[in-house]
């Protein structure tokens, strides 16, 4: 990274930065060294460079690896860090220029408060969401945005690497505090843990800038790692400061690419569990089995309605089970309403003796995350093994999907999308096979061509006297 | 001197009072183990072995212990005073559950000898008067004992009596563990002797013949045993003769018969009990009504010594009529004979009103083969290691015997339908039933499993992990019958350039006594493990069309159905004008391949990681160096990092040489080819004992037959011990990776279950990568000398371990598919090749 001025003499640059312009330095950083460099150094204008020479087996080091988070990629033993900007370089920058950072010079202090014409490179950065989030992020602090995508092997298109040019007339020390805070923004991946104390650095460096910033919602999320409640601690202070709590809601990030399609349609989602609730109650149904629970969002529905005494969620996640452990609050809900839910893990390919002699059996949203040709297996061990009174069965209707402009399915994990025909002959085969009846309903807004976008079968097995 | 024989599984209580012997009694004639103490228990639970406080919470662990040993068929002495029938209830009570035997031994010795006893011992400190009491306690119990449930009570009166005793041991009616056969075990006859004849015949037994032309007995020349699975009786034409002929083979030593539920009920009406002459019986009267006298008058003593089941070689086989679930097996009890005999039911009844049988045989996953009878199927098939061989010959269907231990089944057909079956034949369950359900508790929670390439445990954790992988994204099982182990790397070279080095890959073998190997050319692909059908008819057992292919984590290799199928149908042809469907005499072959280009399946990763890393270095090390270069012409002292800037930006171009070269454009097959390095299986066959030079043949002739598809991999055999042939195979291998070859593996050369001269498993292979391939394993600069000393400490041990257990694990699932295991049986270890692989070790190994 460069950071070049014109303004005369260009060489006070050194006496902000407390570095002189004659000398290269370096400083021990713990994944490496950091050099500081003055490559130009004249009157009319005066470059720092600070060069990053992270060594990348320091990096993959059982230690360190223990220590970051997965998505900082440095399990990856050939990665991007050695030659991208990150938070490494943030860290770095906020090492080397601590007192430029703060604003502080005891040898220039009219210099450091006076806006000075800077022009800052960062040759490679990888910015998360785009190259247009870079100059969403820069631009409203007086800086013009250049970013030159940097193209892959040949053929390939655009890699995920932009290199990075602003110019602007500014503070220094602002101009390092949008850095120090705004290149990891960009590269969305820290390589650590954050811990509440992140907020501090925010705030300290977002001193003046932040809380007006049109984009504080994303920077604050992505600097805090998308952790939940330190951004909402974090946006609460920002708000305090300048008391304007009501633009303050949490607005969804525009830039959640990955985040399923279906999640987002929260009315449908909630309808769809309403749905199956209402119907669970209509059957009398008091010992229930949520299969592929997920999360847990039925669950915590279950969980209100005491006429549900035993409310088992199963999925064949660890994780989704530990998020629903913590959803439902289960360490500390008293024992008696403890002990009316289960967290276990099963598949649904598998037969489960667990799973036997419950009311009714949910799969919402379930069969078409499995491969048709294991579908068979899913039907013994539901239908066919675990056998409740009832089943209750929610998919997609393929059909519904032109109200969506969607290029595929509504899901990326999704196996398959029935049309409603497709749904009803498996519906009825299954419930012949294995002695069931089947009732066909539909969940959401009715559409005369298309149907409902959510297709529901309620299965009760006919019990022999 | 009196010899008190207990059954050799039970329960044996020991009952006396205080100071009466017990313990020296115990501790003489059973192991430590085997006595369980209710002293012992309760200092275990309170640390003071006469805390009376302690007494319900130290009997109750005791119970506990003691129903563990009988579940897994130990026998189990309690020693306490056991004076209450309370006490001896719940013994009673734990050995039924467990269907063993519950035996009391009484020491009945006089007050004033334990009063004795008792005051020589410090710790026992209670008065004369509780002694009093237990005597009176324990007259009250002898005659009592038989009643409540002790089979048998062996009563020692006087510390001579008790002193002089010795134990012996007996075994139970149904442990024939002895008997090894050969043995043909037949199914239900009904009274169908014609057919029974029929088929012993067809078998190869002589049958003998009185006077009269009766069949009296029969033998077979190779001295074979047969083993009746009972219901010889009722419904059938000649029910006599049936047991004539029987009786006479049981007499003449050459056959066993197990009792049925018609045995047992004609046993019921000889002896005058009201039953209902339904269900054939009455056919089975009338025709013993003119049977001669001589024949009927042995029948009941006949009947009555028919036992409920056999426990036979050694324990590897059990016959009972209804079948037998395993914690049942060697067992006796009421609810035992009376499983075996009439199996469980659900309680609910069918749409012919005959009871619906709960499917025991789809949950039973014993060690013992269980052949049974009982319930018609139109063909005997197995579930799990057990069969029924009922095949409904009295209804018109066919009378079948089960050949052990060759299991192969003979059948002859009904001579006509002598009996109106209640459910026509067709609808009888045969086919439908779904043999391959897997359950969880096959594959999840901490497992040890015998491979017979040693035991391997996984943990429950990992288990977990691999769960998640197998059931939502891997393929069928019942195609899955094989993953391939991860490979070691050959040990780290000490010095030089290299991490890797051919020296050390040779050194590793001859060391553990290997002195031939073959060096194969590592491909750089993906792995790609192919089930491949001669036709639809032989994939159907696999639930697939023409095969499957699927990578190292059991996933589809292609997303593309067609795809797939399109391949596999150009292997199959291949295959056919290579003669391997004829020369291995099978219908299908399993073949361990790596498919090429690497792009093709790892295009996706080639793109967002080494790409991306080699653009990222390709922008950020010429602008650090042209800054380096300003920075140098105004006379900064920058000269050993632009030195170091520069050897990087050589390892970088050169990084991205070495992946470049794995990339090839292909279009749906075409430039894919797949280079397959050995046969893994056949029908009932592994192939694991076959040496290198056999696989490599084959492979050969599949590249021969179509050159575009199959790639042929390049090798080297070497004999340790020639270091010409050494130098040779170094200086291959260095041409090979200069070139940009990722190395090569090598292998013994005898094959793939190649014991060390100390009869240890070594490594199936071990991996020697070259020195440009693995800048896109450690990184672009790993060659950097420092680096590379860092490297050299790089730890092997954990991943030859992990390749190890894993390949013992593949092993042992290739030798239960060669001999037709059931379905859970061959995943359970395919599912641990999975979950070992969730175990943390270094990836770049």
């Amino acid at each position: 990274m460069t950071v070049s001025t014109t303004h005369t003499p260009a060489t006070d640059l050194g006496f902000l930065l407390v570095k002189h312009p004659d000398r290269v330095q370096q400083f021990e950083m713990p994944a490496g060294q950091a050099w500081v460099m003055f490559p130009e150094a004249t009157a009319e204008r005066c470059t720092a460079a600070l060069l990053l020479d992270i060594d990348p087996h320091t990096l993959t080091s059982a230690r360190n690896r223990a220590k970051a988070p997965e998505s900082a990629g440095l399990g990856q033993f050939v990665n991007d860090r050695p030659y991208a900007a990150s938070s490494m370089l943030a860290s770095a920058l906020g090492k080397v220029f601590r007192s430029a950072l703060r604003g502080a010079s005891k040898d220039r202090p009219e210099l450091a408060a006076t806006p000075i014409p800077l022009e800052i490179a960062v040759p490679v950065l990888r910015c998360r969401g785009g190259a247009e989030v870079a100059a969403r992020l820069f631009d409203p602090l007086g800086w013009a945005t250049s970013v030159t995508p940097i193209p892959l092997d040949d053929g390939w298109g655009d890699s995920r690497y932009v290199e990075l040019r602003l110019t602007g007339t500014l503070r220094l020390s602002d101009a390092l505090n949008h850095l120090y805070v705004l290149l990891p923004v960009l590269d969305d991946a820290k390589h650590y843990w954050v811990a509440p104390d992140e907020i501090e650095k925010l705030i300290r460096a977002g001193e003046g800038w932040l809380a007006d910033h049109p984009e504080r919602t994303l920077i604050t999320r992505r600097f805090l790692s998308h952790r939940r409640a330190l951004t909402g601690a974090a946006l609460a202070r920002l708000a305090e400061e300048h008391r304007r709590l009501a633009e303050l809601d949490e607005r969804p990030e525009p830039d959640t690419v990955d985040e399923p399609e279906e999640e987002r349609r929260q009315p449908l989602a909630v309808q769809r569990r309403e749905s199956v609730v209402a119907v669970l109650r209509e059957l009398g149904a008091a010992r229930v089995l949520d299969l592929g629970c997920g999360p847990g969002a039925l669950l915590a529905d279950l969980v209100r309605d005491r006429r549900f005494t035993e409310i088992v969620g199963a999925d064949v996640s660890t994780r989704s089970l530990e998020i629903a452990e913590r959803r439902l609050r289960l360490d500390r809900l008293p024992e008696r309403q403890r002990d009316r839910i289960k967290l276990w893990q099963t598949a649904l390919t598998y037969r489960d003796d667990r799973l036997r002699g419950f009311d009714a059996a949910v799969l919402m949203e379930v069969i078409e995350h499995v491969d048709p040709p294991r579908l068979a297996a899913l039907e013994d061990a539901v239908f066919g093994h675990a056998a409740p009174v009832s089943v209750l069965v929610t998919t997609p209707n393929a059909e519904y999907n032109v109200h969506y402009e969607l290029a595929g399915m509504r899901h990326h994990d999704h196996r398959f999308e029935w049309t409603r025909a497709e749904f009803a002959a498996w519906s009825a085969r299954v419930a012949e096979h294995y002695g069931y009846t089947v009732r066909l309903h539909g969940i959401g807004e009715h559409d005369p061509e298309s149907g409902a976008p959510t297709q529901f079968a309620v299965f009760t097995r006919e019990v022999s006297a | 001197m009196t010899e008190l024989l207990i059954p050799d599984l039970s329960l044996v209580a020991l009952v006396g009072i205080s100071g009466s012997g017990k313990s020296t009694f115990a501790r003489r004639h059973f192991a430590p183990t085997q006595v369980l103490s209710s002293d012992y228990f309760r200092g275990l639970i309170a640390d003071d072995e006469n805390d009376q406080t302690a007494s319900t919470d130290a009997f109750d662990a005791l119970h506990y212990v003691a129903g563990k040993r009988l579940a897994r068929g130990r026998l189990t002495v309690v020693d306490a005073t056991n004076l209450q029938e309370h006490a001896r209830a719940n013994l009673v009570k734990v050995a039924k559950e467990h269907d063993v035997l519950p035996v009391a031994i009484v020491l009945d010795v006089a007050e004033t000898l334990a009063w004795e006893r008792t005051e020589a011992r410090a710790d026992r400190t209670f008065g004369r008067e509780v002694l009093v009491r237990m005597r009176r306690d324990l007259r009250r119990s002898l005659p009592r004992l038989q009643r409540e449930g002790f089979r048998k009570v062996h009563v020692l009166r006087g510390p001579e009596e008790i002193d002089a005793a010795t134990v012996a041991y007996e075994k139970l009616f149904n442990d024939r563990r002895e008997l090894t056969g050969p043995f043909d075990i037949v199914g239900d006859v009904h009274g169908c002797r014609a057919e029974l004849e029929t088929l012993l015949t067809t078998l190869g037994w002589d049958v003998h013949r009185d006077a009269s032309g009766y069949a009296v007995s029969a033998s077979h020349p190779q001295g074979r045993t047969a083993v009746f699975v009972g219901d010889l009786v009722d419904r059938g034409p000649d029910t006599p003769g049936v047991l004539r002929l029987v009786m006479g083979m049981i007499d003449a030593g050459t056959a066993l018969c197990v009792s049925g539920n018609h045995e047992a009920k004609l046993l019921r009406k000889l002896r005058g009990r009201d039953v209902q002459l339904t269900h054939g019986l009455a056919e089975s009267i009338a025709q013993l009504e003119a049977a001669p006298r001589e024949l009927t008058d042995r029948l009941p003593r006949f009947l009555d010594s028919l036992i409920s089941h056999y426990v036979l070689d050694g324990g590897r086989l059990v016959v009972a009529h209804a079948g037998l679930k395993e914690a049942y097996h060697g067992r006796a009890s009421g609810r035992v004979r009376s499983f075996a005999l009439y199996g469980e039911t659900t309680g609910e009844s069918d749409e012919y009103g005959l009871p619906v049988r709960y499917p025991w045989a789809q949950d039973y996953r014993g060690k013992a083969m269980v052949v049974y009878g009982h319930t018609p199927v139109l063909a005997a098939e197995w579930v799990n290691n057990t069969i029924c061989v009922d095949t409904a010959a009295v209804f018109g269907g066919s009378l079948t015997a089960l050949r052990y231990p060759e299991k192969e089944l003979v059948s002859v057909p009904a001579e006509a339908v002598h009996y109106a079956p209640v459910r026509p034949l067709h609808t009888l369950p045969g086919a439908q039933r779904p043999a391959d359900a897997l359950e969880l508790s096959d594959v999840t929670g901490r497992r040890h499993l015998e491979t017979g390439y040693g035991t391997v445990t996984v943990a429950a954790e990992n288990s977990a992990a691999a769960l998640e992988v197998m059931s939502r994204y891997a393929m069928d099982p019942r195609a899955l019958l094989w993953l391939p182990p991860t490979m070691a790397p050959c040990s780290t070279a000490p010095e030089g350039e290299f991490l890797e080095h051919p020296a050390q890959a040779f050194e590793d073998y001859r060391s553990v006594g290997v002195t031939k190997v073959v060096c194969e050319e590592k491909h750089m692909g993906s792995r790609a493990v192919v089930l491949l059908c001669r036709d639809e008819e032989a994939g159907k057992r696999f639930g697939v069309s023409l095969g499957a292919v699927w990578t190292r984590t059991g996933r589809p290799f292609f997303d593309d159905a067609a795809m797939t199928e399109e391949l596999l149908r150009r292997a199959g042809v291949a295959a056919e004008a290579a003669g391997l469907w004829d020369e291995l005499s099978t219908g299908w072959v399993l073949l361990d391949c790596e498919l090429l280009p690497w792009s093709a399946k790892a295009g996706g990763l080639i793109r967002e990681q080494y790409a991306s890393v080699g653009a990222a270095a390709n922008t950020a090390l010429p602008a650090v160096r042209a800054m380096l270069a300003t920075a140098a012409g105004r006379g900064l002292e920058v000269s050993a990092l632009r030195d170091r800037m520069a050897r990087r930006g050589a390892d970088v171009a050169r990084y991205r040489d070495a992946y470049r070269r794995y990339v090839r454009l292909t279009d749906g097959l075409t430039g894919i080819t797949l280079a397959p390095f050995a046969v893994l299986a056949a029908e009932g066959v592994s192939f694991a004992s076959r040496n290198h030079g056999w696989h490599l043949m084959l492979a050969d002739r599949l590249c021969a037959a179509d050159p575009e598809l199959f790639t042929s991999t390049q090798r080297r055999v070497v004999d340790l011990g020639d270091e010409a042939a050494v130098a040779e195979a170094t200086d291959w291998w260095s041409t090979l990776t200069e070139a940009g070859g990722e190395g090569m593996v090598v292998k013994p050369f005898e094959g793939l279950a190649v014991k060390s001269a100390k009869g240890r498993p070594v490594q199936p292979g071990i991996k020697c990568r070259g020195r440009e391939y693995l800048r896109i394993i450690y990184g672009p600069e790993y060659t950097e000398p420092e680096t590379l000393d860092r490297l050299r400490n790089r730890s092997l041990g954990r991943k030859r371990g992990l390749a190890l257990r894993e390949h013992g694990l593949g092993l042992g699932a290739l030798d239960r598919v060669a001999e037709g295991a059931p379905l859970w049986r061959i995943h359970e270890l395919v599912f641990a090749v999975l979950a070992c692989e969730s175990e943390p070790v270094d990836p770049r190994l």
